[in-house]
């Protein structure tokens, strides 16, 4: 037990080595959204009426943020699959190390990887024209909230990682749950001319809810993609926390477990 | 006193549609080594996983250095290492990069990490490529890093699973330099190979499996002995095989066989009776096309063991196993 820390730090320490090692995964692990950025703000900027000050980029943004760090999940799966399949994964088992160790300091890995792909966006958002009028300390907590659940989902990507195995599929497996949950939200456009079903789905889906969050903490009004007076449209900093909680209080475990037991 | 003892191991997979391990038993004296022989499906690498507690047994016991493998997992992999089929690293990462990395997984202290990566890069000759990333190795060096970090705290046993499976020739001698190294140095071994000759070079004693159960046991000698020695093989031209024959059969202990213009025949001396053969066919003005002096390999050792047991499986066991498995 008293190894834990020591443990989680050296697998964590394993993968910062990496992007050392090759830095043109730190390259791509940020252009990407820095593309996502330039691409919608230029390309649906300007066709999309908002009533906002500031334009489009203020809603952008915060919809930006929530994606990148879901699109983590894949990354978090795909790097464990990869692991599993050259065996490296059976060597740390082989190992005197304490349970868990080898899950959680990826997900602390991939959560470092983050405030790297954060800081890079907001300066590409500040770029072209993003400017959060809220205060300091509400500019703070939507980051704070953005790094929580990339944290979260990090957990679902490491119980997938574990239960597909092959990195090829690993990735579709990835991007068929993230694409649908974050184009199925309010993050780019508003959810009212969906379908009234999709509409409902959109509501509470976590994305949302998170885009919505992000867009109140950065001091925008609550307007855009608020498509009911559902609760989750009306509470979102309640309803993220919950979905945040709640994820992992499922994940966690169940992802500790399957590595436990995991074999080829 | 036994290092390794298994018993009565058995593993399914898929409901037990394939068997992986039917009843397999085997154990390796302190300080010497095992050589597990037997062909792809046999079922090596499921009993390197469960001696090593990456697997569980559905039944039966197996203990390392006398701890219950299942039950105290833990206290097992502080007395293990354990090299597999392919080079368990992080390729991404240095040489140097990893060995630290495990130094510090197996709890030893940074400085202390740092000098036994060092020192076992030194020993295994990659100091050289100590700061390259494991991308850029050959199969060989892959393998002697894999092997280097099993070894970062003096393991009481080490398990090899097919340690120069897919190596070029030169790999493989290098890979067993580095092994016999070790075994020198007393460690004890239990190596698993589709080789004969591999397990030959390597371990003090051998057990053949097959079908997930040892089929044959002993030291190298004895179980070519039992596959009947070395052969001779002599092909020559259609109109001298008669003549030939006659020549051979003088030479060799037992019956001689004709494939087309090969004729196969065993030996006990070696290449004292291929001088004899060549001295013979060349007084009767015979030149042969080729002619070769053939110890057993392990589809001889293999062939003569199935063929066997085979008979045997059918009566103890209605439901005929399959390799590989159907759904």
């Amino acid at each position: 037990m008293k190894h834990v820390i020591s443990d989680v730090m050296t697998i964590t320490k394993r993968q910062l080595l990496q992007l050392a090692r090759i830095p043109e995964l730190l390259v791509f692990s940020t252009i990407q959204p820095v593309m996502f950025v330039l691409l919608f703000r230029f390309v649906f900027g300007g066709s999309i009426e908002t009533g906002q000050p500031g334009g489009y980029v203020q809603l952008l943004m915060p919809g930006i943020f929530v994606q990148t760090v879901a699109f983590t999940l894949a990354a978090t799966a795909v790097g464990l699959a990869e692991d599993m399949k050259k065996g490296l994964i059976d060597r740390f088992r082989s190992l005197p190390i304490s349970r868990g160790a080898v899950v959680i300091g990826r997900t602390f890995g991939d959560a470092l990887l983050n405030i790297l792909v954060l800081t890079v966006m907001a300066a590409a958002g500040y770029a072209v024209g993003w400017r959060p009028t809220s205060g300091g300390l509400s500019i703070f907590a939507a980051f704070l909230f953005l790094f929580m659940f990339g944290y979260a989902l990090s957990w679902i990507g490491i119980y997938v990682g574990l239960a597909v195995k092959e990195a090829r599929t690993v990735q579709s497996v990835g991007f068929l749950v993230t694409f649908p949950l974050t184009f199925l939200s309010n993050a780019f456009a508003p959810t009212t001319g969906m379908p009234k079903a999709l509409q409902y789905f959109a509501e509470w889906n976590p994305v949302s809810t998170m885009v919505a969050a992000c867009r109140q903490l950065f001091g925008l009004k609550n307007e855009f993609g608020a498509t009911a007076s559902s609760w989750p449209s009306q509470h979102p900093l309640e309803t993220s926390l919950l979905y945040m909680f709640l994820l992992m209080a499922i994940f966690i475990p169940l992802s500790i477990r399957k590595y436990k037991n995991t074999s080829n | 006193m036994k290092s390794v003892i298994a018993e009565h191991l058995v593993k399914t997979y898929r409901n037990g549609e394939v068997k992986a391990l039917d009843d397999l038993s085997l154990d390796v004296e302190e300080g010497t080594v095992l050589g597990v022989l037997g062909p792809n499906g046999a079922g090596k690498t499921t009993t390197v996983r469960i001696l090593a507690t990456l697997l569980k047994p559905d039944s039966g016991i197996a203990t390392v250095a006398g701890i219950d493998v299942a039950k105290h997992p833990d206290k097992v992999r502080e007395l293990i290492g354990l090299s597999g089929q392919y080079a368990a690293v992080d390729e991404t990462l240095t040489g140097w990069d990893n060995l630290v990395m495990f130094g510090r997984l197996y709890h030893l202290g940074k400085l202390t990490s740092i000098k036994r990566a060092d020192e076992l890069l030194e020993r295994f000759s990659l100091t050289d490529s100590a700061r390259r990333p494991i991308k850029t190795y050959s199969g060989g060096m892959r393998r002697r890093l894999d092997l280097a970090a099993s070894l970062i705290v003096q393991p009481k046993v080490l398990f090899l699973d097919e340690p120069t499976t897919g190596l070029d020739p030169r790999g493989r001698q290098e890979m067993w330099g580095v092994i016999q190294e070790l075994v020198k140095g007393g460690v004890t071994l239990l190596l698993t190979t589709q080789y004969l000759e591999e397990a030959d070079q390597l371990a003090d004693e051998i057990a053949v499996i097959d079908h997930g159960k040892v089929i044959a046991r002993g030291t190298s000698d004895a179980l070519k002995k039992q596959v009947g020695g070395e052969r001779l093989e002599i092909t020559v031209e259609n109109t001298d095989i008669t003549k030939t024959q006659e020549i051979v059969s003088r030479i060799s202990t037992s019956a001689i066989h004709t494939d087309v213009r090969t004729i196969s025949a065993p030996v006990s001396t070696g290449s004292i009776a291929l001088m004899e053969a060549l001295r013979a066919l060349d007084e009767a003005k015979i030149h042969p096309l080729d002619i070769a002096l053939k110890r057993p390999s392990l589809d001889d050792v293999f062939l003569s063991l199935t063929g066997h047991v085979a008979e045997e499986e059918v009566i103890a066991q209605p439901v005929k196993k399959k390799r590989g498995g159907k759904k």
